[in-house]
């Protein structure tokens, strides 16, 4: 493809005006960090002294660490629920192909579409119903359904690419349907199932809502926490939880641009 | 039974066994909170009854509204200039944009909510730099009001409005502003009858998904709004939690739920919404 327009001149305040709202979109991110250091024990800039002693308090706070416990948990078991749930849906549809299922797998997208306020509800009452409040498994099974629909898109995507004379030919040469799925469809939809982990995993990572209805104290997961510090007249230690994962965001990020970077074919410079 | 037939028969159970756990944990649930809108205190059309009564349900669905109206509108004309920007500057250029929509994209609502929260607090950084400088006396309002809700929520939305866009920006055929010049239009007129049309879809795209979302947004508003500027989400948790009111908490989330799919069906018309949800 090329790009006749790419450097064409006259566009000038477009694009001044695009690196303004993109820092606009930076800055109150950029400001937690300094913020973070503070060596008060409210929410402020640190003057000529910077400390870590906010930092600290992660680290021996067993609270804090618990909860990092908790949502690292949660999130893992719900991860391979959801990638389990979602890539079989996805290889179903994939082969069937008709009417019938490419309304299910619509279906399957609910928890994207639903407001999340509405199934927090649901949730609680059934949950009720099945003695799952305040349960490691309740908040995982919810977290599972809300992480599924991302799986489905996913490896949808990467099969889509896929032709379906393959799984033909697999059979043909003597594969059972069962060795077809593993050895050739599975393979093959490796990477909307990796793509498909990370977003379900971060879904379940910093979900809140669902989470505020169904777990009380036993189940206290990270984003909870972090909740209850901000409630209770903004606890510092809050600044320096959201540096580490602005951090760590930011990592992922640079990591996952700067390999498509390398991977797509070098067009221009 | 032939092996195709056989075959067939595993490929639809792939598709049943996941949409059996999502009827049992996902559709029952939400079924409970519809039939609960109309069972709870009393069998009928009670709690619904409140839409038209009750003035303070008809504010909070105002100002729902109104914040949903000004948060889509900001983030899709910032969404659309960013994604065309980014189609049309250098490559290098284009990389680092999207990098900086990714992070925010990728980054906790939580952590966005409360990062504003630090610079815009009456104690916060900027009211803080401010009267440092002898600009103010005393602290702006910043947050705790609708202002800091828009704020907050235009911040949250513009990855989700310039995604979209992007994608379906990049399948124009950059050759038509071109051509059009060529044909003796000027910038702007180029601009306005041939790139803004071929990007309606995304327009509506990315309008779609950021209203709907917009409208069940809880954490944000809660946090930026201060318990002040209330939307419907923050009001069902408030009548759930504070005033254990079910009849009134399912039917404003029956309400929220239906005006969603009705949004969606209309929309339905314009665009393929499996390409919006990506599964094709």
């Amino acid at each position: 493809m090329t790009y006749g327009q790419r450097t064409q001149s006259g566009r000038g305040p477009a694009v001044f005006t695009t690196w303004v709202v993109l820092l606009f979109l930076l800055l109150p991110v950029t400001m937690v960090i300094p913020v973070s250091f503070t060596p008060h024990r409210y929410l402020s800039l640190p003057g000529a002294e910077w400390s870590l002693r906010h930092y600290a308090t992660l680290l021996t706070d067993p609270s804090w660490l618990r909860s990092i416990r908790d949502s690292l948990v949660v999130a893992c078991a719900s991860t391979a629920i959801a990638v389990a749930m979602g890539t079989a849906c996805a290889i179903g549809c994939w082969r069937v192909s008709s009417r019938l299922s490419e309304a299910l797998r619509i279906v399957m997208l609910a928890p994207i579409i639903v407001p999340t306020i509405v199934h927090a509800l649901g949730f609680y009452q059934a949950w009720v119903q099945f003695g799952l409040i305040d349960t490691y498994a309740g908040l995982i099974g919810a977290h599972a359904v809300k992480g599924a629909p991302y799986v489905v898109i996913a490896v949808s995507a990467s099969l889509a690419n896929v032709d379906l004379r393959l799984e033909q030919a697999a059979r043909n040469l003597g594969a059972t349907v069962w060795q077809t799925l593993g050895r050739v469809i599975v393979p093959s939809a490796k990477p909307g199932m990796l793509a498909g982990a990370i977003f379900a995993f971060i879904t379940s990572w910093d979900e809140l809502v669902v989470n505020l209805f169904i777990t009380s104290r036993n189940v206290y997961t990270l984003p909870r926490k972090i909740w209850d510090g901000i409630q209770d007249n903004i606890n510092p230690a809050v600044a320096a939880v959201a540096t580490v994962l602005i951090v760590l965001t930011l990592a992922a990020t640079l990591a996952r641009v700067l390999y498509e970077r390398r991977t797509a074919a070098p067009e221009e410079e | 039974m032939s092996a195709d037939d056989r075959a067939k028969h595993v490929y639809w159970i792939l598709i049943v066994a996941p949409l059996a756990v999502l009827a049992a944990f996902y559709l029952y649930p939400l079924s409970k909170v519809l039939y609960l809108s109309v069972t709870v205190p009393t069998p009928g059309l009670g709690n619904f009854a409140k839409l038209v009564d009750s003035s303070a349900v008809q504010r909070i669905l105002l100002t729902t509204a109104r914040i949903c109206v000004i948060t889509t509108t900001i983030s899709l004309i910032l969404g659309y200039l960013i994604a065309y920007t980014a189609l049309h500057v250098r490559r290098g250029h284009e990389t680092w944009i999207l990098f900086v929509v990714l992070l925010c994209f990728w980054l906790s609502v939580l952590i966005r909510a409360f990062a504003w929260l630090t610079l815009l607090q009456s104690r916060g950084v900027v009211n803080t730099v401010l009267m440092d400088l002898g600009l103010i006396a005393t602290p702006l309002a910043l947050v705790r009001n609708e202002f800091g809700v828009i704020l907050g929520m235009v911040h949250y939305m513009i990855p989700y409005a310039v995604l979209p866009l992007y994608a379906n920006m990049k399948g124009i055929d950059p050759r038509l502003v071109p051509a059009a010049r060529g044909l003796g239009a000027s910038p702007l007129e180029a601009f306005w009858k041939v790139y803004l049309p071929m990007s309606l879809p995304g327009i509506i795209s990315a309008g779609m998904l950021v209203f709907i979302f917009s409208l069940g947004f809880y954490i944000t508003p809660a946090l930026l709004g201060g318990g002040k500027t209330l939307m419907i989400a923050e009001y069902i948790a408030v009548q759930i939690i504070e005033t254990l009111n079910w009849g009134m908490g399912t039917m404003l989330a029956s309400t929220l739920l239906l005006v969603v799919f009705a949004i969606i069906a209309a929309m339905a018309r314009f665009v393929d919404l499996r390409q919006v949800f990506g599964v094709k």
